[in-house]
């Protein structure tokens, strides 16, 4: 519902228009499927998925990890924890003209790009939901004679899952911003290319095409996420909400 | 003060199973919530504890169960000195300690899915419980359906599976409505006579003290001390009915209700 509103909106202004660089919702869709048929868009898709599945992978098992090894150990805590705080209050986006200098253009410079946005996030949240969680239960496991790692694996990660898949979210997010910014500011490859690309020569609709195929995916996938949240760790969520 | 312990040991007629000895506890925050209580469980009996709200019940049981650790003093369970939960005391939590993910049945099965047991006999063993608290029809939902009555028989539920010698109760049926807690009052009365449980039991509930109890004990405002034990064997008597009507039962409310009462005074002078 509320995308139909967006997109009755976006036709409207882009009828009015606001400015000849801002094409109609229609045109856009139209270059969209032109763009699919002709292979241009998926092929920059591939191209711009390679880095960041890579990237996203990455952030997922190192920053979950380290997160939650943070919070169940304040050792770890002491060591880690200030070196994200200031990472995700920097910005970091700043950084990836520096990536270049150091790692040049290829593969890893663009998966490190994606890195640098989403890790700081996913560890952060990882950490405080594992710090966080719920004391009394963890309590109720002690005195069944939970071993420690029982404690982890049945009370505190499904108990920290919220937050921690929360961080995700946010970290995948992060990690499309990471790679368009690396394709736009390092190597126009992809996504950023073709965004490049169609801007130099005029084709606004094209333009857009790229930007909300990119926007929406990273939507798309975002919200995969929260469905394997409730599948895996939580399914006492599939009914909350829905009245029997 | 200890000769009157001895004597309420000696009243209930059997050997302490659970000896508390010069238990004080401070918490980080500076709150002195208990301080010197000497107590004996005896074996096979239920003892009540009963004092103000913040007394330090709640910390007592769970220094008992062995998850805090008390600042001086030690707890001996049958002879052995506590350092950390055992499979001979289960405890019953005032705020339930439900998994907010697990459905009834895995709840009320926790206890025995930590120790290992196969699949098969913890649905089985948790039907039997489950049907023993009223919950039958209910065993795939989730604690966020369920009442405040129904997540209490969850977690009382759960605490029987394990099948200890020691429960360990925080205000078990605090939420229960009074015709369940009547049923439970009875169950326990039951369990106590043929399983041999031992039952350490806080409670608000004055007549559910002393219907229930071999002994009441009645703790000091903060920091929590033994200020009372009352022998409280209503024995003999069969009926639920004749308990409640005879004059032993009557009196003892009566005397502790007295007790309790100059703590009110008390604040109210302050
Ligand atoms: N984790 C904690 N940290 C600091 N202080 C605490 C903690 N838990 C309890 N206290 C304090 O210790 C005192 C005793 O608490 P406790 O929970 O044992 O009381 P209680 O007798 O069980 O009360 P109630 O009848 O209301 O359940 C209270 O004053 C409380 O504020
Ligand atoms: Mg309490």
């Amino acid at each position: 519902m509320s995308i139909a509103l967006v997109c009755g909106a976006w036709e409207i202004a882009g009828r009015v228009p606001i400015s000849l660089a801002f094409p109609s919702f229609f045109d856009t869709a139209a270059a969209f499927w032109r763009m699919t048929l002709d292979g241009s868009l998926p092929i920059a898709f591939l191209i711009t998925l390679h880095p960041l599945v890579i990237g996203i992978g990455i952030s997922i098992v190192f920053g979950v990890g380290l997160g939650v090894t943070m919070g169940l150990s304040r050792g770890f805590e002491w060591l880690a924890a200030p070196v994200f705080i200031v990472m995700q209050a920097a910005p970091m986006a700043a950084l990836i003209p520096l990536i270049t200098f150091v790692y040049g253009i290829g593969l890893t410079a663009k998966v490190l790009a994606v890195c640098l946005l989403a890790v700081p996030v996913v560890v952060l949240n990882s950490y405080a939901a594992v710090r966080n969680a719920n004391p009394s239960l963890v309590q109720m496991c002690r005195s069944f004679q939970g071993t420690r790692l029982q404690q982890i694996m049945k009370v505190i990660i499904p108990d920290a899952s919220p937050v921690i898949f929360a961080g995700l979210r946010l970290g995948v997010a992060a990690g499309f911003i990471g790679i368009v910014l690396a394709e736009l500011l390092i190597t126009p490859t992809g996504i950023g290319d073709l965004i490049t690309y169609h801007r130099a020569v005029a084709n606004y609709a094209e333009m857009y095409a790229s930007i909300v195929s990119i926007v929406v995916f990273s939507a798309v996938i975002v919200s995969l996420l929260e469905k394997v949240e409730v599948v895996l760790l939580r399914p006492e969520k599939r009914i909350k909400g829905t009245p029997e | 003060m200890s000769d009157q312990v001895a004597q309420a040991a000696q009243s209930a007629g059997s050997d302490p199973i659970v000896r508390v000895t010069g238990i004080s506890k401070r918490y980080e925050g500076g709150v002195q919530a208990l301080e010197g209580v000497d107590l004996d469980f005896p074996e096979g009996r239920l003892t009540s504890l009963l004092g103000p709200s913040g007394c330090g019940k709640t910390t007592l049981l769970k220094i008992i169960a062995g998850l805090l650790e008390p600042n001086a003093g030690e707890v001996q369970v049958a002879g052995r000195r506590v350092t950390g939960p055992g499979p001979e005391r289960a405890f019953v939590f005032q705020d339930f300690a439900l998994l907010p993910w697990a459905t009834v049945t895995r709840n009320v099965a926790f206890g025995l899915e930590l120790q290992g047991i196969s699949k098969a006999e913890r649905r089985e063993k948790a039907r039997h419980y489950i049907r023993e608290v009223g919950l039958t029809g209910f065993e795939d939902r989730y604690p966020h359906e369920l009442s405040g009555g129904m997540r209490q028989r969850v977690g009382l539920a759960r605490a029987m599976a394990v099948d200890a010698d020691v429960l360990l109760m925080d205000e078990p049926f605090s939420a229960v409505d009074e015709q369940t807690r009547r049923k439970f009052q009875e169950d326990l009365l039951h369990l106590l006579s043929v399983e041999k449980k031992t039952v350490i039991f806080v409670t608000h509930s004055i007549e559910e003290a002393v219907y229930l109890s071999s002994q009441v004990v009645l703790l000091s405002r903060r920091p929590g001390r033994v200020s009372k034990i009352i022998p409280t064997d209503l024995g003999g008597l069969e009926s639920p009915d004749a308990i409640r009507r005879s004059k032993r039962y009557l009196d003892t409310v009566e005397d502790i209700w007295g007790m309790l009462k100059q703590y009110l005074l008390e604040d109210e002078i302050k």
